[in-house]
């Protein structure tokens, strides 16, 4: 045999080991094909928190874009976005027909604490990830017992840490208040803050005070949080009661230093109703470029976003910081996609989701995503803000891991 | 053959037709299909819990999500907490949701009216709240509800390829209750006691009059209205597997109030339609539209109404008495779909 001959059939060869391994690297569960990746998505689009159905909406502007550039390694994304209309009977239909019918690769992004509870079971016995929730609660990032599930934004216990760290760091001698409603929510706050204390929590901390969501105001909890002689105070509460206690604490002559969750770090429907004047030097934190903010209105990243709200999301309201989050998450779900490579399978997906390092354009300087295998809470970091009369401004460092 | 001999051969077949159409079924649809006619089934007998209440005995109630909520949990606390077997929830639920509507029943004796939906709007307000309230926090699980084990089947087989698994058996089970409840509910309704409630709503003072208790018949009207609802929730609950207050807003009365019109007021095989409608015209609507599903919603339910003002049971009640067998001996037979409906046979004997 001549070398002629030897040289292509070693060609011939290699290319065939090449196809094989090729063929061999693409796995494919339900929902991804060679031209398709079914993303399901629950979000209310109806009903009392319809307001978020801003990010369901941003999330598959978002894939448009994606789409019209050439899609993830050569497929499209399929996005079913269905409404629950914040009703946790109806998310476990819609998760159901999502996983079921339409037969989808994932679940990305449900909205809220109690949907997300209604269908977390049902996801882990289907062992079809439920990726990213849009909640705050600890318990999305739990491997061990719930390795489908996944959080996606800060936690309550990682930002109650952030206030922690700041307190022991500016004012290792503060007598803390706490008010905290009578929840999942405030117990979770409140938790993080008293380890982020550590020891110190059971001196540091003079008065702890709850309120039921359904009481009518929280006037008489904030009488007894400043008769306690607290000079700081850590305010976990929901922007109506946020406001509330921020107007009754300026009535009443208190001023302690205050740190107020990021619930309710909303200049709209909390700081503008207690009065403006009331809430300067309020602390809270945050990890995401608000749209609104003129000093994140500027740069590659700005116009990056600009140009995608006006030629894909056209139909949202560009200041709402609801269509940041839809597009931020939509393109850490595009990175997992991305090295999942051919490999798309749920479990490689829930792998390639706990194996992310990266940053983001709109999330702010020095926020990042980062999983592990143990650790299922992509974004931990915060920055500090302080409310000058006006807007939040941003100060300090970067907190959390 | 005479006309009424004639009638009732129809009736066995359809409902001959029905009981097959509904054995089948969830052996011709996949999982996720056979798990929302379980929730139509259930939502079906919500609904009918609920005319009980408003067709029949003309109380309107606009509380009745605050019943189905009420069930649910009954039939979860016990499941959970207790540890009862799933079908030992659900007299149960049906007893403590008779005691919370005959008690209920009291103060709509003296409110009538719109008075009276304003005072059940109360409720279906304030449930969702208390059921987060700390004193019972230990039992309810707060704002974050409970999460159930979904009964599994005692025995599986295979039936055209598809596998009897948890939701088929639940399915089964789902429609035995419901069938029970229909069967209970027509004989309630057919006889006396449905004749008096239909006479409380149309002249309380004749009614009296004739001997009726009205206080009686009224608070127990509320309590067997709010049984069957609780029944209802105490299925779902089974169904969806989980219960928090934010599944019993006050938009699941209005829900259970728009079945019933829609179905039909004072008949009974209208909330199969009711239950229908507003298990799938939602999904619809957010199909056509995501920026204003609720809008969508609203034209399909006017559309409906409007070419339906009877609700589908009037409207079958109409096409039946025109063009049904014998309607050429009937030439006055459309009266009977004015005004607020009732089924034939009630009408004929009143």
């Amino acid at each position: 045999m001549s070398s002629k001959h030897w040289h292509q059939t070693l060609a011939g060869l290699a290319a065939a080991v090449i196809c094989v391994g090729a063929a061999a690297q693409k796995k494919y569960d339900s929902g991804a094909d060679d031209k398709e990746i079914k993303i399901g998505a629950i979000h209310p689009y109806s009903g009392p928190a319809s307001a978020y159905g801003a990010i369901g909406k941003a999330i598959g502007a978002y894939f448009d874009k994606v789409n019209a550039e050439g899609g993830i390694n050569g497929r499209k994304v399929k996005y079913i976005a269905l409404d629950d209309g914040y009703n946790p009977a109806k998310t476990v239909e819609m998760a159901r027909k999502l996983v079921e019918e339409d037969e989808a690769l994932l679940v990305f992004n449900p909205l809220g604490t109690p949907p997300n509870t209604a269908i977390h079971k049902y996801m882990n016995q289907k062992k079809v990830p439920q990726l990213f929730v849009a909640t705050g609660a600890t318990k999305w990032g739990d491997p061990k017992n719930f390795p489908w599930t996944m959080g996606w934004q800060p936690n309550y216990q990682s930002e109650a840490k952030v206030f922690a760290a700041h307190i022991l760091e500016t004012k290792p001698n503060a007598k803390i208040a706490v008010l905290y409603q009578n929840d999942d929510y405030g117990k979770d706050y409140l938790k993080g803050f008293e380890d982020g204390l550590g020891d110190k929590a059971k001196t540091m901390i003079v008065s702890k005070i709850t309120y039921e969501v359904t009481d009518p105001t929280v006037d008489s909890q904030i009488v007894t949080l400043k008769s306690s002689g607290a000079d700081t105070f850590f305010n976990i509460t929901t922007p109506k009661f946020a406001a509330q206690a921020i107007k009754k604490a300026a009535e009443v002559g208190w001023k302690p230093t205050h740190y107020l969750n990021s619930v309710s770090a909303s200049v709209g429907s909390v700081m503008t109703p207690a009065g403006p004047e009331n809430g300067i030097g309020i602390y809270t934190a945050s990890y995401i470029k608000d749209p609104t903010d003129p000093q994140f209105q500027k740069g590659k990243d700005w116009d990056d976003y600009v140009a995608w709200f006006n030629k894909y999301n056209s139909s949202g309201n560009i200041n709402d910081v609801n269509a940041t989050y839809g597009y931020t998450v939509a393109q850490g779900l595009v990175q997992v996609l991305k090295q999942a490579g051919d490999n798309l399978t749920r479990e490689n997906i829930m792998k390639q989701a706990a194996s992310l390092d990266i940053t983001l354009p709109r999330l702010l300087p020095g926020v990042n995503v980062k999983t592990g295998p143990d650790d299922f809470y992509p974004i931990e970091r915060e920055q500090l803000a302080r409310f000058d009369g006006k807007t939040w401004v941003l100060f300090g460092k970067v907190y959390g891991r | 053959m005479s006309d009424s001999a004639r009638r009732s051969r129809w009736f066995w077949l359809a409902l001959a037709l029905l009981a097959a159409a509904a054995l089948l079924l969830p052996f011709l649809v996949k999982n996720y299909r056979v798990f929302q006619f379980n929730l139509v089934l259930v939502y079906a007998v919500a609904i009918l819990g609920l005319n009980i209440l408003t067709g029949y005995n003309g109380q309107i109630s606009l509380g009745h999500g605050a019943f189905y909520a009420i069930g649910a949990y009954t039939a979860a606390i016990l499941m959970e907490r207790a540890g009862l077997p799933y079908w030992a929830t659900w007299p149960l639920a049906g007893v403590v949701c008779f005691i919370f509507g005959f008690l209920m029943g009291f103060p709509a004796l003296r409110l009538g009216g719109h008075y009276l939906a304003v005072a059940t709007l109360a409720l279906a307000l304030a449930v969702p709240q208390l059921l987060k309230h700390k004193a019972i926090e230990a039992y309810t699980g707060g704002v974050q509800g409970i999460v159930l084990t979904k009964p599994e089947p005692p025995f599986t087989f295979r039936f055209l390829g598809q596998p009897f698994n948890a939701d088929r058996w639940l399915y089964f089970v789902t429609l035995t209750v419901a069938v029970v409840m229909f069967a209970l509910a027509w004989n309630l309704l057919r006889g006396r006691v449905g004749r008096a409630l239909i006479a409380i709503r149309d002249h309380p003072i004749a009614a009296a009059a004739m001997g009726i208790n009205l206080p009686v018949f009224k608070s127990t009207a509320f309590g067997v209205s709010a049984a069957f609802t609780g029944v209802a929730g105490a299925l779902g609950a089974s169904v969806i597997a989980f219960v928090s207050p934010d599944s019993f807003t006050v938009t699941l009365s209005i829900f259970l109030l728009v079945g019933m019109v829609v179905g039909g007021l004072a008949t009974i095989p209208g909330a199969l339609f009711g239950a229908l409608f507003i298990q799938f015209v939602p999904n619809i609507a957010d199909e056509l539209s995501k920026s204003a599903p609720a809008a969508i919603y609203g034209v399909l339910l006017i559309a409906l109404m409007y070419l339906m003002p009877t609700g589908v049971m009037g409207f079958v009640r109409t096409l039946w008495l025109r063009h049904g067998p014998g309607a050429a001996r009937r030439p006055s037979a459309g009266v009977a779909t004015t005004g607020v409906p009732a089924p034939p046979a009630l009408t004929k004997e009143t």
